[in-house]
């Protein structure tokens, strides 16, 4: 197992009062240092929680993984103690998420909320971790960083509340960061300065970065493979170039057809019908089928559940609608060749 | 100029400012100046784009426009009635005219009501239908925005953000008004739901002749959706113009970065964004000249000391800024 991050077959589900939500069932993805694996859907597909399992958030009881591994690293951290899985979680793989103001404490300056998180992981003086806040505040183009420490939270924009848990998540170097939809609640030109900002530590550091978004625009940026989430599984993934040249599932053509673009000049726009599916009544088959141009009236597609394969190198799909299909091998993860595929 | 002058809406000077107090009873120690000078036509039947980043003066606009906040200064006619100053009775009649779609289709809709309830209470309120007339108006209501009658005695929370939209654009219709300002109507909605909504907003404008204020901070939204498009920056417009027109040659520093940030939808064209470091400044403080100056990398003096006005540039393509005289 050579690769950084590696999620195999991961399923997690919640008890809820109207019965038993499974979030993610079966997702397989990984990402290597300096690249960046992007993961699209709509809400509620199952983006977050699959972010959460592999930093070991999942609120319990309530919520529990049931089958899977995570491998980081070469271990597997659904094997790990929970005090095990806090020397990597924000030391090794950080997160960071949509909305900075709930993961920042409101009552503390953000200088003080950095150098909480530096020294649970570093044996630093404490001077030298307020260096090192300051000194990361910086990074992420804080202006006037020395001052900026004695912020709190509230008296800063949303911009730069986002570049403070930034800097909190990479104050330790991590190998791994997670962004869940870190620019959706920004406006776009803050966005364009949050992606800028990502890329270029990213590259500067070789860090692995995982970025969870709906805007497929934001992929197109950012991304170097793409997995395409629908109802709790993965239905595509692909390098950001095959996804973007030539869209296989129904479900990505349809959301790239809905995608409103600078200089299209046309009114109506093409809709994927119907709406996202409610996990405690998923469709039977297929579940994208009821929404489905080419497979809501077909036999099969109503009643067996197709996995993903390798249809193309590079390339593996989940629609039993695609030519070649039938033909290609089980394949979860399109960097690997489909014989290394684990049955599980 | 007298009146609407055919327009469906005509905005002028407009200003709604917030005072800055310290403590409740304190006093006045400043103004936000959330709206300062807006002129503004809405031509009737189409749809006018209002874009600018969040905090730059939107929904405060609109709200003035339907006076659920009092302007400042200004002037806005609908139709042939003064708005501001309309009496009771008058701006009762009004607001049957002029409605409003929220962007959070959650926190708009009362929880605690149903379907039918939501709907069908503006109905009510003006004396405009009850009972059995009532009930069928809500049905075709519903059936107008796309969701089945079988859903009246339902609550809001049963339902997707996608519908829940539906619902607030039902409860808008109800009145059958003239106006809508739309704000921000799907940016809380997911791609594939986002163009449902836009499409139904299109075929409704068609079917009912309706004219749009469409308030949205993502410009491709904007530019396929409607015909003429304002750029707000703090309060003020700082160019206007037909949208094909505005988004192929914009003009002003402020609109170029906006267009500029637009993540484009294709992996070999990396989105070379001229955002300036920094965020919308604060309007509180006493500033003079062009509100953009601070992040403006073409300001000279005269920027800093004076406020550009609109002037045209072109056939109907409004600018205000020095750098372009
Ligand atoms: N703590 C929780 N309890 C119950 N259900 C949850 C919880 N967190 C998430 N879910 C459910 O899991 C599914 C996936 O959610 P999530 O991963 O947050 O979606 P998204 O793709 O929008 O990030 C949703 O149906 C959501 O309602
Ligand atoms: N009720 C209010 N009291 C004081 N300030 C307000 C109020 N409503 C809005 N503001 C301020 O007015 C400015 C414009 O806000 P808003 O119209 O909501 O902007 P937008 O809709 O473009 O995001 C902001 O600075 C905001 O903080
Ligand atoms: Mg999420
Ligand atoms: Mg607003």
């Amino acid at each position: 197992m050579n690769d950084l991050l590696q999620i195999r077959g991961l399923c997690t589900e919640f008890r809820t009062e109207d019965g038993l939500v499974r979030a993610v069932d079966g997702v397989s993805w990984q990402v290597n240092p300096g690249r960046t694996l992007g993961i699209v859907g709509e809400s509620g597909c199952g983006k977050s929680v699959s972010a959460l399992s592999v930093m070991g958030l999942i609120p319990k009881p309530s919520g529990e993984i049931v089958g899977g591994q995570v491998w980081f690293k070469g271990q597997d951290l659904l094997k790990l103690t929970e005090r095990q899985i806090r020397e990597i979680r924000g030391n090794e793989i950080a997160m960071i998420f949509q909305e900075p103001m709930t993961s920042l404490n409101p009552v503390f300056t953000v200088g003080n909320q950095i150098v909480e998180a530096i020294k649970l992981h570093q044996k630093l003086r404490t001077r030298d971790a307020w260096d090192l806040a300051v000194e990361s505040l910086q990074r992420v183009g804080v202006p006037s960083a020395a001052e900026r420490v004695y912020a709190y939270p509230h008296q800063l924009s949303g911009g730069m509340r986002q570049r403070v848990m930034i800097a909190m998540a990479l104050s330790c170097h991590p190998a791994v960061l997670i962004a869940d939809e870190p620019t959706t609640a920004l406006d776009v030109t803050i966005q364009a300065q949050i992606l800028e900002l990502l890329r270029r530590l990213q590259a500067g550091e070789r860090m692995a970065l995982v970025l969870i978004t709906h805007d497929l625009a934001v992929i197109a940026q950012i991304a170097h493979t793409v997995a395409v989430m629908y109802a709790s599984r993965i239905v595509e993934y692909t390098s950001v170039e095959a996804l973007f040249d030539q869209p296989l599932h129904p479900y990505t053509q349809g959301l790239f057809r809905s995608l409103p673009r600078l200089g299209q000049k046309k009114r109506r726009l093409d809709a994927i019908g119907g709406t996202v599916p409610n996990p405690l009544a998923f469709p039977s088959g297929c579940k994208f089928h009821p929404r489905c141009p080419l497979g809501c009236d077909d036999k099969r597609c109503q009643s067996v559940e197709p996995n993903l394969r390798l249809i193309r190198p590079g390339h593996v799909l989940a629609c039993f609608k695609a030519a070649g299909y039938e033909d290609s091998p089980p394949c979860d993860i399109p960097t690997q060749a489909p014989t290394e595929v684990s049955n599980g | 100029m007298a009146k609407a002058d055919g327009h469906i809406l005509r905005v002028q000077g407009l200003k709604t400012y917030f005072p800055i107090r310290r403590g409740v009873f304190s006093r006045i120690r400043g103004w936000v100046r959330a709206v300062d000078g807006v002129d503004l036509d809405i031509p009737r039947g189409q749809t006018v784009g209002l874009v600018g980043e969040s905090g730059c003066g939107k929904t405060t606009l609109g709200r003035t426009l339907l006076r659920l906040i009092p302007a400042t200064a200004g002037t806005a006619w609908f139709e042939d009635e003064l708005i501001f100053s309309a009496n009771r009775r008058r701006m009762r009649q009004l607001r049957r005219q002029m409605q409003i779609i929220f962007q959070d289709p959650v926190g708009s809709l009362n929880p605690r009501m149903t379907v039918q309830t939501i709907v069908g209470e503006p109905l009510k309120v003006h004396g405009l239908a009850h009972g059995r007339a009532l009930r069928q108006r809500v049905v075709n209501l519903l059936e107008q925005v796309g969701l089945s009658p079988g859903y009246l005695n339902r609550y809001p929370h049963e339902f997707s953000g996608g519908q829940r939209q539906r619902i607030g654009i039902a409860r808008a219709l109800a009145l059958e008004p003239k106006f809508i300002i739309c704000d921000e109507p799907v940016s809380a909605l997911d791609v594939s739901i986002q163009s449902q909504i836009l499409n139904l907003l299109a075929d409704l404008q068609d079917a009912l002749g309706l004219s749009y204020l469409f308030i949205a901070h993502n410009l491709a939204v904007v530019e396929h959706f409607c015909g003429e498009v304002a750029v707000m920056y703090l309060g003020q417009i700082v160019e206007r113009a037909g949208s094909e027109d505005l988004y192929r040659n914009p003009v002003h520093p402020y609109t170029k970065t906006l267009l500029s940030a637009v993540p484009i939808p294709d992996p070999r064209t990396k989105t070379a964004c001229q955002a300036p470091v920094g965020d919308v400044s604060d309007t509180s403080g006493p500033f003079t000249g062009c509100p953009f100056h601070p992040r403006c990398s073409l300001a000279q003096d005269q920027c800093r000391q004076e406020c550009p006005q609109l002037r045209e540039i072109g056939p109907g393509h409004f600018v205000a800024c020095w750098r372009t005289e």
